[in-house]
C-alpha cells in the first residue's frame, strides 16, 4: 500500500469505499493514478464478521445520529435510524444482498416516458441506456453476477419454491433466482455459496461481491493506493479559482487532518454525500460546493419496499439460503393502466428471529402479534422495490440542532411520499398477497416502509447544469475536479437495486478521469 | 444486617429471579439443575416478577418457558445497573403496574400495558423484549430456528432446498447445487 503525503497536491482522494468508491479507487490505482482512499469506518474480515445477528448489526452499520421528517413510515417505525446503511471497509457492499438487476432502457427516460407528473421533480438521464450497456457488461463481468455472461444461476431455496409456485399461479411469466453477485461456483479466486442465509452479516465465504475483499486489496495490490480507516471527512476545501484543493478529516484519534487533492470524489452514499457538500459551504459557495443549481440534497430517492410474509400449513425454513436470490420481473414494466407510473421488482427476502419481528413486521406486541411469529418454522417471505419518484422537497438537509462527535450538524432526511409512490406500493402488496394466498398461505402480513438501504439521486447528474449537480461523467457542474461517484449521481432511482449501476457508472467515471488526467484537463 | 456480595465481585444483589427449567428444555441438557436463578443487580425480585410478567404478555407464547424470558429481564436489570435513568424508568414503570399484575388474568395484564403504551417505559420494554428474548437459544429451538451456519457449512448440504410439498423449480429458472 502507498503512503502519499498529505502535502502532495497530485493525488485523487476518494471519500467513502463502497461500491462507487472502493471500484473507483482500484479502477484509477491500475491505470497508474495515486489515490487516498478516507473511510469514516474500521477495516473488517471474513474471521472478523459476527454471526450474532445483533452484534453484527452494530459492527457494520451507521449509527452515528440522522434526524427526519415527513409522512413516510421510518418516522414513526424507525426514528433515530431513517436508514440502514453501513460504516465499514466496504461500505454497504459488506452487507447487502448481492441483487444485481440493471435499470430499465426506459427508466433512463423516465421523464419522456411518464411525461409530467404533478409534484414530481422527473428528469431524463443525461445518459442513455445503450452507453451503458457496456458498462453494465463489465460491472457484471467483474462482480461475477449469475445468469449473465454464461454464469448459471444461483440454486433455488425453500423461500424461492415458495415465491415460484405463487407467481406462476397468477401467471407471471419472468420468475428465477435472480441476477446475483453471489458465486454459484468458485470464481475469481473467491468460494462459492453455501446457502448459509448471512448475507446481511457480511458474508463468511466471500462468494458475495464485496469491494473489501475484490476492489480494494487489488487496488493495494498496485502501489498506488492510501486507503486511510476510520477518516470522517468533514470538508473540502477549495481556492480562489473554485477548484477543490483537499479534504479536511479526523482520524482514528478524532485529530484534524488535511489532505492536499488534484480531484476529489466524494463516494459517502446518497445521504452523507450531499451532507458533505452542504457542511463545506464557503463565502464564494454560501450554499454548499456545487449548490449552484440547489439542487445539492433534493430529490432524495428511496425506492418503494415493503415486506410481504405468508405462512403455510407447511414448513418452509425461510431463512436457509441467500438472501435475496429470487425476481420477479413481470412488474417491472409502466403500465399506467395499473394506476402508477414506473414499475417495481419482486424479490425474495427472510429474516433472522431478533430483525422479523423487531423491523419486520407492522409495530405490535401480544397475542395476535406473537401468534404469527409462533409460525416462523413455516414462513415465507417477499420484498417490494419500485422505483419511488424523486420530489425536490423530499432532501437531505443539515440538522440545525443535532450535532455528532465533532460538533457537526448531523444529516436531516425528509420523505413525504408521492401519491404515485402509495398507488405503487398498493398494488405490490395486493399482488404480492394473491401470489401466496393462490397457493394456500394461512395468513399474509404487510410490514411498513422500513428504513432506507437504497439511497439515491441527491446530487443527480442531469444535461442542463440548472437541473441537477453533476454531469453525465458525474463531475460536478460548477466545479470540474469535484465528482460525484455514488448512488447520489443517479438522476432518477429505476426501480433495480442501486449496486450494479453504481458499480457501472463508477467505471464509466474512472475511464472519464483517467483520459482528462492523462490529458492534463484535470 | 449483611448484604450479600455477588460472587463475581462487589455488585449488590439486590433480589433474585427463580424458576424451574422444563423437562425437555434444550437449557436442561446443559445446566447442572433443572432449577435456574438469576441474581439481580438492581431491580428487587417482586420488580422483577412484574416485568416478567410484562414481557410473556408482550410476547405471549404460551409453552415458551419462563426461563427464555427471564434472559430479558437479566438484560435489563444488568442494563440499569450502569444506567440511574433507566433503572429509575424501570422501578417506576413496575411500581405502576402495580402488585396485582403477576397474577391478574391476561385481558387485564393486557389493559394495564395499553395505558401505558405510550410511555418510553413501554417502548422501551417491548424492543427489548422483542430484541432479547428472539436471540435466546431457548427461543431459536422453541420457534425452530436455526441461526447461522457457517460453522457447520451453511445450509447447502442441510436443507436449504428440502422443501416438498411443492413443484420444483425447473432449472432454467434455478441452478446447480455444486457437489450434487
Amino acid at each position: 500500500m502507498a503512503r502519499i503525503e498529505q502535502t502532495d497536491d497530485g493525488a485523487v482522494v476518494i471519500i467513502g469505499s463502497g461500491a462507487g468508491g472502493g471500484t473507483l479507487a482500484h479502477e484509477l490505482t491500475r491505470r497508474g493514478i495515486k489515490v487516498v482512499l478516507l473511510e469514516a469506518g474500521q477495516r473488517q474480515s471474513l474471521a472478523s464478521f459476527s454471526q450474532n445477528p445483533g452484534e453484527a448489526f452494530g459492527q457494520l452499520t451507521w449509527l452515528d445520529p440522522r434526524t427526519q421528517s415527513g409522512t413516510w413510515d421510518p418516522v414513526k417505525t424507525s426514528p433515530t435510524l431513517p436508514v440502514w446503511i453501513a460504516k465499514t471497509v466496504g461500505g454497504t457492499t459488506v452487507h447487502w444482498t448481492g441483487a444485481t438487476p440493471r435499470i430499465r432502457p426506459w427508466e433512463f427516460r423516465s421523464r419522456s416516458t411518464y411525461g409530467e407528473v404533478q409534484g414530481a421533480s422527473l428528469i431524463d438521464w443525461p445518459i442513455s441506456y445503450d452507453e451503458m450497456k457496456g458498462y453494465y457488461q463489465l460491472a457484471e463481468r467483474r462482480m461475477v453476477v449469475s445468469r449473465r455472461n454464461g454464469n448459471p444461476g444461483l440454486p433455488a431455496s425453500n423461500n424461492f419454491k415458495v415465491m415460484y409456485a405463487g407467481a406462476q399461479k397468477i401467471g407471471y411469466k419472468q420468475v428465477h433466482t435472480g441476477y446475483m453477485a453471489i458465486n454459484t461456483r468458485p470464481a475469481d479466486g473467491r468460494a462459492f455459496c453455501i446457502q448459509q442465509g448471512f448475507c446481511v452479516q457480511g458474508c463468511k465465504t466471500g462468494a458475495k461481491w464485496s469491494t473489501l475483499y475484490t476492489e480494494i486489496p487489488r487496488a493495494e495490490a498496485t502501489g498506488n493506493l492510501d486507503l486511510r480507516t476510520r477518516c470522517m471527512a468533514t470538508r473540502i476545501e477549495h481556492g480562489a479559482d473554485g477548484k477543490v484543493t483537499g479534504v479536511l478529516y479526523r482520524d482514528s484519534a478524532g485529530h484534524e487532518q488535511r489532505q492536499r487533492a488534484r480531484v476529489v470524489c466524494v463516494a459517502g452514499n446518497a445521504i452523507e454525500t450531499p451532507r458533505l457538500l452542504l457542511l463545506s459551504e464557503s463565502a464564494k459557495f454560501p450554499y454548499g460546493l456545487a449548490n449552484s443549481s440547489g439542487h445539492v440534497g433534493r430529490n432524495y430517492c428511496h425506492h418503494i419496499n415493503g415486506f410481504i410474509w405468508a405462512t403455510f400449513d407447511e414448513p418452509v425454513h425461510f431463512w436457509r439460503g441467500a438472501v435475496l436470490a429470487g425476481l420477479v420481473e413481470d412488474e417491472t414494466v409502466n403500465e399506467p393502466k395499473r394506476g402508477f407510473f414506473g414499475g417495481y421488482h419482486f424479490e425474495l427476502i427472510a429474516l433472522d428471529l431478533p430483525t422479523l419481528p423487531l423491523v419486520g413486521m407492522p409495530y405490535g406486541w401480544g397475542r395476535d402479534f406473537a401468534s404469527f411469529i409462533d409460525d416462523y418454522r413455516n414462513m415465507a417471505g417477499l420484498f417490494i422495490n419500485g422505483e419511488d419518484l424523486p420530489q425536490a422537497s423530499n432532501r437531505i438537509t443539515l440538522d440545525d440542532k443535532v450535532k455528532d462527535a465533532n460538533g457537526l450538524p448531523v444529516a436531516h432526511v425528509h420523505v413525504d411520499e408521492h401519491p404515485n409512490d402509495k398507488a405503487m406500493r398498493q398494488h405490490a402488496r395486493m399482488q404480492g398477497k394473491k401470489m401466496y394466498e393462490a397457493i394456500g398461505a394461512k395468513r399474509v402480513v404487510l410490514s411498513p416502509t422500513t428504513p432506507a438501504t437504497h439511497n439515491m439521486c441527491t446530487a443527480r447528474m442531469s444535461a442542463r447544469p440548472e437541473d441537477g449537480v453533476a454531469n453525465a461523467h458525474g463531475q460536478t457542474h460548477d466545479i470540474p475536479n469535484l465528482f460525484i461517484s455514488d448512488g447520489s449521481a443517479f438522476t432518477s432511482p429505476g426501480s433495480a437495486n442501486p449496486t450494479l449501476t453504481i458499480v457501472a457508472l463508477a467505471l464509466r467515471q474512472a475511464d472519464f478521469i483517467g483520459k482528462q488526467m492523462a490529458a492534463r484537463a484535470l | 444486617m449483611t448484604i450479600p456480595i455477588d460472587r463475581r465481585g462487589f455488585l449488590h444483589k439486590t433480589g433474585i429471579l427463580t424458576g424451574v427449567l422444563a423437562a425437555g428444555s434444550p437449557l436442561a441438557l446443559l445446566a447442572p439443575s433443572r432449577a435456574w436463578a438469576v441474581d439481580l443487580t438492581s431491580l428487587t425480585s417482586a420488580e422483577a416478577a412484574t416485568l416478567l410478567a410484562a414481557a410473556r404478555t408482550i410476547a405471549p407464547h404460551d409453552k415458551l418457558e419462563d426461563a427464555a424470558y427471564a434472559f430479558v429481564i437479566r438484560s435489563l436489570d444488568s442494563a440499569a445497573a450502569k444506567d440511574e435513568a433507566l433503572r429509575k424508568q424501570l422501578k417506576e414503570g413496575a411500581a405502576n403496574l402495580g402488585a396485582g399484575f403477576v397474577a391478574a388474568p391476561e385481558n387485564e395484564r393486557v389493559a394495564a400495558l395499553r395505558k401505558v403504551e405510550a410511555t418510553p417505559f413501554f417502548q422501551n420494554l417491548r424492543v427489548q423484549t422483542l430484541q432479547v428474548l428472539y436471540s435466546t437459544p431457548l427461543a431459536y429451538a422453541y420457534f425452530g430456528y436455526e441461526g447461522e451456519a457457517f460453522s457447520k457449512g451453511g445450509y447447502l448440504q442441510r436443507g436449504f432446498n428440502d422443501l416438498r410439498w411443492l413443484p420444483e423449480v425447473p432449472p432454467a429458472d434455478s441452478g446447480p447445487v455444486l457437489g450434487v
